[in-house]
């Protein structure tokens, strides 16, 4: 199928026309049987990357399969996701992470790149057949025990060095677990008030340096994932400056949200890491400007309804997150589309290692992942009117600028007239 | 009126004092040969116990039975709770029954909050977590106003694990928004981070009893458990009734008005010394019998029982 994307604004450009044919950005206006889309109006982005996606399967279907979850990140302008690895069984050999890819593309509405375990089952204890995952079919590049710290030094050390042998990078859930032992939120005023566990800031912090540390020393890639204090950007700001390869991402909901929300115990506020205070949203928004983060990624954590409808205690931590992204980010930020463009495309491809996606649309022949944006249309966020099968939204009923009008993947329409094609 | 107690939060000058007032009139009444008042017959109350707490579930029905109300105890331990019903469904069974009042203790801070989402009638909060237990506070109130005459103006020290404590947080509210001057006094580690901003900026902070003592009216002793050693909040029991305990040495130091509070169940030996714990001093009976008085204050208000 090909496609006339008329009056379509490239990045916030003067409005153009775009065709889409065999798969690529095509430089002949001239096709006849190209289907016409009017785009005045619309915003085209390349296909948003997100390098921190829960889809639950194998595991946990009724929260969400690689199906829905494809649904919803293509709903939410994505044409890949990084799919984390502490599925049911973990991710963590060559045959689970096929599985996942395998899922991804009988799906075929975003690019499911699976991440692998760094250690068996998560447990902390033993390194993962990293190398087995990097050359299976799904190619595997990116490494993570998410839901997790790898919190041993030796551990994180060798699996640093490990992975320089395949250009593999490993992403920490940076949480010093003897500090967050039975924590339930921020540690701070708020979680005195309420007498709930405090997550201290310092439990993200003592990671981060230690494993820009690490490292620097042997050379290697470090990915943070959900970065969420003032203080973690700071360490980062001097790693950086060092010359350390380390990137690092943040979510929407940290860079909106704030702990007083836990106020009422509503466990659909309940996430890890948690939410923070009003200086540490401004630090990471000002980190997410000065490129000192490098990516917003989702950590869309789809959950069951009981295990978000009981005490805060006992409810599990995590929030929906790829239908929402885009319009909170806008919300945030304005429509600054190449930052936009940046962070949630061509720095998240570039971390992943997903070479087709983030490309530049002016360009002919770049592959069409792309998705288009009505910068101007208003939503108000209806839990049951999304398409992830969990409904776990901490922005129900909240009105979010942008909506996701049509997403390309590879040429091929996954998202029109802001409907799932499939 | 409220229609919840789900937090010390939720009162207001005026009506902690009509409930410490009402509570007074009701422990007159109780003082009769008619000890059953008729206010809320034919009105429901659950007492919904997650944890085990026989002091706490014995006062709530006395309280309830005394103005006349049908008790339903419903504990963990026997009913569908420890098959691992939700909270939601059993608050969606104590719906149907039609309970006008759910009084909660639960392990879980915010339980009450949750528990007000799905039931139509009062929440009373009887414990949750380490979050408040906003009648311990409250029966604490009336027990220092019985003894001291006022609450305006009044030094109190609270001592121990502040950190763990629902009664502290609490007390800490109820008592500053009664005109109270409140002090925190224990080890560090057991005194949670900006305190004096997440309860009340009129909250003081000491690490040193000694000299918290002579300017205090009231010593609140709290329960200090010996498995927080095992967490490093502290070396020994030794060294943390050497340095936080009440004996009778320090007690010396308090004015000479000033009384000793506690709201069981005591470690003697650890917090407080058996001698102080027994002394004249000692409020630690009658903060039992006044609980029974200020809960049926609660309930009767709570529920508009006429
Ligand atoms: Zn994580």
């Amino acid at each position: 199928m090909a496609y006339l994307l008329k009056g379509v604004s490239i990045l916030g450009a003067e409005p153009t026309d775009l065709f889409i044919k065999d798969g690529v950005i095509s430089s002949d206006k001239a096709g006849k049987d190209a289907e016409v889309i009017d785009a005045s109006g619309l915003v085209a982005l390349p296909g948003l990357v997100d390098v921190h996606t829960h889809l639950r399967e194998p595991g946990r279907e009724d929260a969400e399969t690689v199906e829905t979850g494809s649904r919803a990140a293509a709903l939410g302008g994505y044409t890949a996701v990084c799919a984390m690895a502490n599925t049911s069984p973990v991710a963590d050999t060559a045959g689970v992470v096929e599985q996942v890819w395998r899922l991804g593309r009988e799906a075929g509405l975003v690019d499911v790149q699976p991440i692998g375990a760094v250690t068996v089952g998560l447990a902390g204890k033993q390194m993962a057949e990293l190398g087995a995952m990097a050359t299976s079919a799904a190619n595997v590049r990116i490494f993570s025990d998410d839901g997790f710290c790898v919190a041993d030094p030796k551990l994180m050390r060798r699996a640093l060095e490990y992975v320089k042998a395949f250009d593999g990078v490993i992403a920490q859930h940076a949480e010093e677990p003897r500090l967050t032992e039975g924590a339930q939120m921020h540690e701070g005023e708020v979680s005195t008030r309420l007498g709930l566990t405090g997550w201290p800031a310092v439990a993200e912090e003592a990671i981060i340096a230690r494993d820009v540390l690490l490292a620097e020393h042997v050379g290697s890639r470090l990915h943070v994932c959900h970065v969420s204090t003032a203080g973690s950007v700071e360490v980062l700001r001097q790693a950086k400056a060092r010359g350390v390869r380390v990137t690092a991402e943040v979510t929407p909901h940290h860079l909106l949200l704030t702990d007083e929300l836990a106020a009422g115990y509503d466990p659909v506020f309940k996430v890890n890491p948690p939410l923070r205070t009003r200086s540490d949203v401004e630090a990471l928004r000002q980190a997410l400007l000065d490129g000192i983060i490098d990516v917003v990624a989702t950590d869309h954590a789809p959950h069951a309804v009981q295990d978000k409808e009981c005490e805060w205690a006992y409810a599990r931590p995590g929030m929906l997150g790829l239908e929402t992204a885009l319009p909170i980010v806008l919300s945030v930020f304005g429509e600054q589309w190449d930052l936009i463009a940046d962070r949630m495309s061509i720095a998240p491809a570039r971390i992943a290692g997903l070479a087709g996606h983030g490309g530049d649309l002016t360009k002919a022949g770049t592959p069409a992942n792309l998705t288009l944006v009505d910068p101007k249309a208003r939503w108000v966020v209806d839990p049951g009117g999304l398409a992830s099968r969990s409904r776990n939204t901490p922005y129900a009923g909240l009105t979010l600028p942008g909506r996701i009008v049509a997403t390309f993947l590879r040429g091929e329409a996954t998202v029109l007239d802001g409907k799932a094609v499939k | 009126m409220i229609k919840h107690l789900r937090s010390a939060a939720d009162l207001d000058a005026a009506t902690a004092t009509l409930i410490l007032d009402t509570a007074a009139e009701m422990a007159a009444l109780s003082g009769r040969e008619v000890k059953k008042l008729p206010a809320l017959r034919g009105r429901t109350v659950v007492n919904l116990f997650y944890e085990d707490s026989t002091r706490t579930r014995i006062s709530f029905e006395a309280a309830a039975k005394r103005l006349s109300a049908d008790v339903i105890n419903f504990s963990a331990k026997g009913s569908s709770v420890s098959k691992g019903e939700s909270l939601k469904d059993t608050a969606l069974t104590l719906q149907a029954m039609g309970a006008d009042a759910v009084v909660i203790r639960h392990s879980a801070s915010g339980a009450p909050h949750r528990l007000a989402n799905w039931v139509d009638g009062s929440v009373v909060n009887a414990g949750d977590g380490t979050h408040e237990h906003p009648t311990q506070a409250l029966l604490d109130a009336y027990t220092m106003r019985s003894r001291l005459g006022r609450l305006d103006g009044l030094k109190v020290a609270i001592v121990g694990d502040v950190l763990h404590s629902r009664v502290a947080r609490s007390n800490v509210l109820l008592l500053t928004t009664l005109g109270a001057q409140v002090t925190l006094v224990g080890p560090p580690t057991l005194i949670p981070l900006d305190v004096a901003a997440a309860l009340s900026e009129k909250t003081q902070v000491s690490y040193d009893l000694d000299a918290v003592l002579p300017d205090s009216d009231v010593v609140m002793m709290l329960r200090v458990q010996t498995e927080r050693m095992q967490d490093s909040y502290f070396p020994s029991a030794r060294e943390y009734s050497r340095r936080y305990g009440l004996d009778m040495l320090r007690m010396r130091k308090l004015p000479e008005h000033a009384i000793v509070m506690h709201p069981g169940p005591m470690n003697r030996g650890m917090e407080i010394a058996p001698e102080v714990a027994d002394s004249p001093r000692s409020t630690i009976v009658e903060q039992v019998a006044n609980g029974v008085s200020v809960r049926m204050a609660v309930l009767y208000l709570l529920l508009g029982g006429k």
